[in-house]
Order: structure tokens, then C-alpha cells, then sequence
């Protein structure tokens, strides 16, 4: 028996995580379809002119991805909850904050990254001018992230009620508001051919607040939810 | 030289001791003013009614939940002073298994021997021992009660924690596994190692300093 580095554990957890995703593939659909029916009525509901369609672009993938993200974030700590997982991550000789970010990492992996990679072809359907792809695409690299990040600590303070939707939408939705407005400002200015560099930065600060405060945060509330 | 003394000095030293324990489930006291040690080579076994706070106490001795008052100390130091040591030494086993029905038996099991900080080279050796030989690649979910209860029990060979805390290790157990989980526990005793547990079953434990608390 050798003794496992914080690092190894770190990569154990997360390939755990990304096994047990990937053997329940079907849940991990989920948000993208929700993400893909929300996007796709609203050329239906608008109608098919281009113009518009390319105005609203932005907002609507962004609010959609938004959505998704909530709605895929139930799963993050839930079953490990109810089996018992979480007290045996809380009392690993590792740090707390460590593993629970390997989980929100593989959250991201599983649901944040799926969200990007549909975004270009939901992009085209909405007729976003071309010039704002990139942008988008690098508004949800930088935003995602910090969608898993912030919801970690709402849904830590959450997943030991019984129903705790309503309360972690409460909780998480205002912390969303500055990402949705940074990104989707990004992408508009893109789209207008204006300079979107400032949003991008704000939206990468963002990213780093959350993910050096994220982690401690979730850990912490992990340990209140269990008491 | 009468000084009263609360707990014996050598297990204030080494090993778990608590003393004034309070915990409160909604308007009930479940117990005050509790005091108990445990040292090397001592099993403690936690006798109380359904509902008495047995696994209440197990979980503040572990510290996942805390006491109204009082403290727990480990090696004589507060628990969430020396978390990280505390933590190397423990080995929890409560009623929730912490096994993922999704994984194979082998990779339950070196998941769980890695959140205790240790690798292990061969998962069949130590199936072997815990009664589950040729398992290894069975998803949990596909297993009995039984099977599972063996598995979590697993982890008990997987490290080398020194403080066991065993909330109702025989439920689910046949005989032979009821003896196996004996028969572990007055070997890891002979060793110099510790164990806090509660059972409804009978518990044969001659020859080891067995300890017996009632709630």
C-alpha cells in the first residue's frame, strides 16, 4: 500500500466522476436538449427574419445556456449525498476544497463544455453574424465555468433539503446576472463590430475570483449541509 | 493525591476521548454530559435503544456533526485542530455505504482507499479476505445487501487507519461475515488499534479490552 498524493486524488476523483457520467450518458443529455429545444423555439416564435433573429441571438443562447447550467446543477452533489459519498469526501485526509473541485470540474466537463460545443451550430440557426461566433464561443469558455463555480456553493448550501430548487435559484440567480450581462454584451458588441475586449476580461476576472473562492466556499457549506 | 480525574492519562495521550457531550434532535436531549475514552488496543461498544443517539455520537466523534457542548480529542488535541492527522487515522463506516453502484467492486474499492490517502496494489487479496473473491468487475449495483456491506467493510483493510468508528457493522451480514468482521476487530485490537462501534447483534469479542457504554 503506497500513500496517494493530493494531486492523484484529485485525477481519481475526477475520472470517478467522468465514469459514472459517462455510464448514465442518457442524464447527461439532459441540459443540452433543454439547451437545444429552449434555442430552437424562438425562431418559431419570432418568425424567420434574419435581422432580427441575429439581434436576439446573443441574449437567447446565453440565457439558454444559463438555464441549462441550473438545471444540470442538482445532479453536482445529490447522489453522492444520499450515498454517503460526501461524508467519506469530508473526511479524507485530503483537502475538502481540492475535491470538490475535481467534482465541479468533471460537472463542467459533463454538462458546461457539451453547452459550447453544441453553441456554433445553434449560432448559425439564429443567424448571429459571423464576425460574433468567436466571441460567443470565447464568452462561454470564460462564463461557463463560472456558472459550475458559483452554483457549487448554492447547491452545497441546498442538498440537504428536501426542496431545495426554488431556494438554489434564489440563491445562485443573482450571482448570475453580472456573467450573463458581461457575455451577452460581448457578443453584441462583436456582433456591431465594436471593441468586446473589456467584457472578455471582465468575464475571465470573474473566472478567477470564483475559481480561487468557489472551491473553499462550496467545501465549507458541503460541511453545514452534513451536520 | 486525589485529584479527580475524568478519563485515565495514558488515553488522553494516545488515541479518541470526549468528554461532556451534549446533542439535542429537535426538543430532545439524546444525551448530556457524556464522557468516554478510547486507547490503543480498546474496542468501545455504544449500546442504546432505537433512537437513543448512537449514531448521533458516532458522527460527533467523527466530527461530521457537533456536539450542543463539549469536545472531542484526538491524541489530546481538539479534532478540528488536527483535522488532517485525525483524518489519516479514521476510518468511518456509517450506515450510508458510499459505494457507487455505477463502479465495478475494485473500483469502489480503490476510490475508497484513496480518499483515506492510500493506494491499494492488489484489490484481490483483499476481496479475498472480506469474502468476495472473483468479484471484482461486478457493478455494486448488481450486488445484495450483503455484498455491499461486505465491500464497504473492505475499507477497513485498505489503509491502515488506527481509529475505526463502525456504526452497525453486522446489519445485513451473515454468520460467517458476523465473524469475519469479529474476527478483524480483535486482530486490529491486538495490534494496538482502536474501534468505537454500536450493534444490535451480540458481539463476541473475548480476549480484547472490550468497553461497553450505554446510551
Amino acid at each position: 500500500m503506497k500513500a496517494v498524493t493530493t494531486g492523484q486524488a484529485f485525477r481519481l476523483l475526477l475520472m470517478r466522476d467522468l465514469r459514472i457520467a459517462y455510464r448514465h450518458r442518457a442524464e447527461l443529455a439532459n441540459p443540452l436538449i433543454f439547451f437545444l429545444i429552449l434555442v430552437s423555439l424562438f425562431p418559431l416564435a419570432i418568425g424567420p427574419d434574419p435581422a432580427t433573429l441575429g439581434r436576439l441571438a446573443p441574449a437567447v443562447l446565453w440565457v439558454g445556456a444559463l438555464l441549462a447550467t441550473l438545471l444540470s446543477l442538482d445532479g453536482l452533489f445529490r447522489s453522492d449525498f444520499d450515498d454517503g459519498a460526501l461524508e467519506q469526501l469530508l473526511l479524507s485526509p485530503h483537502p475538502a476544497a481540492l475535491l470538490t473541485a475535481a467534482r465541479i470540474l468533471a460537472h463542467w466537463l459533463t454538462t458546461g463544455l457539451p453547452l459550447l460545443l453544441l453553441a456554433p451550430l445553434l449560432a448559425l440557426m439564429l443567424h448571429l453574424p459571423q464576425a460574433a461566433l468567436p466571441v460567443l464561443l470565447y464568452s462561454l469558455l470564460l462564463g461557463t465555468p463560472t456558472l459550475s463555480l458559483v452554483g457549487a456553493i448554492g447547491i452545497a448550501l441546498t442538498v440537504g433539503l428536501r426542496r431545495g430548487g426554488m431556494l438554489l435559484s434564489l440563491l445562485v440567480l443573482p450571482l448570475y446576472i453580472p456573467v450573463l450581462i458581461a457575455a451577452t454584451s460581448a457578443v453584441t458588441a462583436a456582433a456591431s463590430g465594436l471593441p468586446y475586449a473589456g467584457q472578455l476580461y471582465f468575464l475571465a476576472a470573474l473566472l478567477v475570483l470564483s475559481l480561487t473562492l468557489s472551491p473553499l466556499a462550496t467545501s465549507a457549506a458541503l460541511r453545514i449541509s452534513l451536520r | 493525591m486525589n485529584h479527580p480525574q475524568p478519563v485515565s492519562s495514558s488515553s488522553i495521550a494516545q488515541g479518541l476521548c470526549a468528554s461532556g457531550l451534549e446533542c439535542i434532535r429537535g426538543d430532545n436531549i439524546l444525551f448530556s454530559d457524556l464522557d468516554l475514552a478510547v486507547g490503543p488496543g480498546e474496542i468501545l461498544l455504544v449500546n442504546g435503544d432505537n433512537g437513543s443517539g448512537k449514531t448521533s455520537l458516532l458522527r460527533i466523534l467523527c466530527g461530521l456533526a457537533l456536539p450542543e457542548r463539549g469536545r472531542v480529542l484526538w491524541n489530546g488535541a481538539p479534532i478540528e485542530k488536527v483535522r488532517n492527522e485525525f483524518h489519516r487515522a479514521l476510518c468511518y463506516i456509517g450506515h450510508l455505504h458510499a459505494i457507487k453502484g455505477e463502479l465495478s467492486v475494485a473500483e469502489n474499492l480503490r476510490l475508497a482507499a484513496m480518499l483515506g490517502g492510500n493506494r491499494i496494489a492488489d484489490t484481490d487479496t483483499v476481496l479475498g479476505r472480506i469474502g468476495l473473491t472473483g468479484m471484482q468487475d461486478r457493478p455494486c449495483a448488481a450486488l445484495s445487501a450483503g455484498q455491499r456491506r461486505r465491500v464497504a467493510l473492505a475499507r477497513l483493510l485498505t489503509g491502515n487507519a488506527r481509529l475505526w468508528i463502525l456504526d452497525e457493522p453486522f446489519t445485513a451480514l451473515d454468520a460467517q461475515g458476523r465473524a469475519l468482521i469479529e474476527s478483524l476487530l480483535r486482530e486490529h485490537a491486538g495490534q494496538g488499534g482502536m474501534a468505537i462501534m454500536t450493534s444490535h447483534h451480540p458481539v463476541a469479542l473475548t480476549g480484547t479490552r472490550l468497553r461497553i457504554l450505554e446510551l
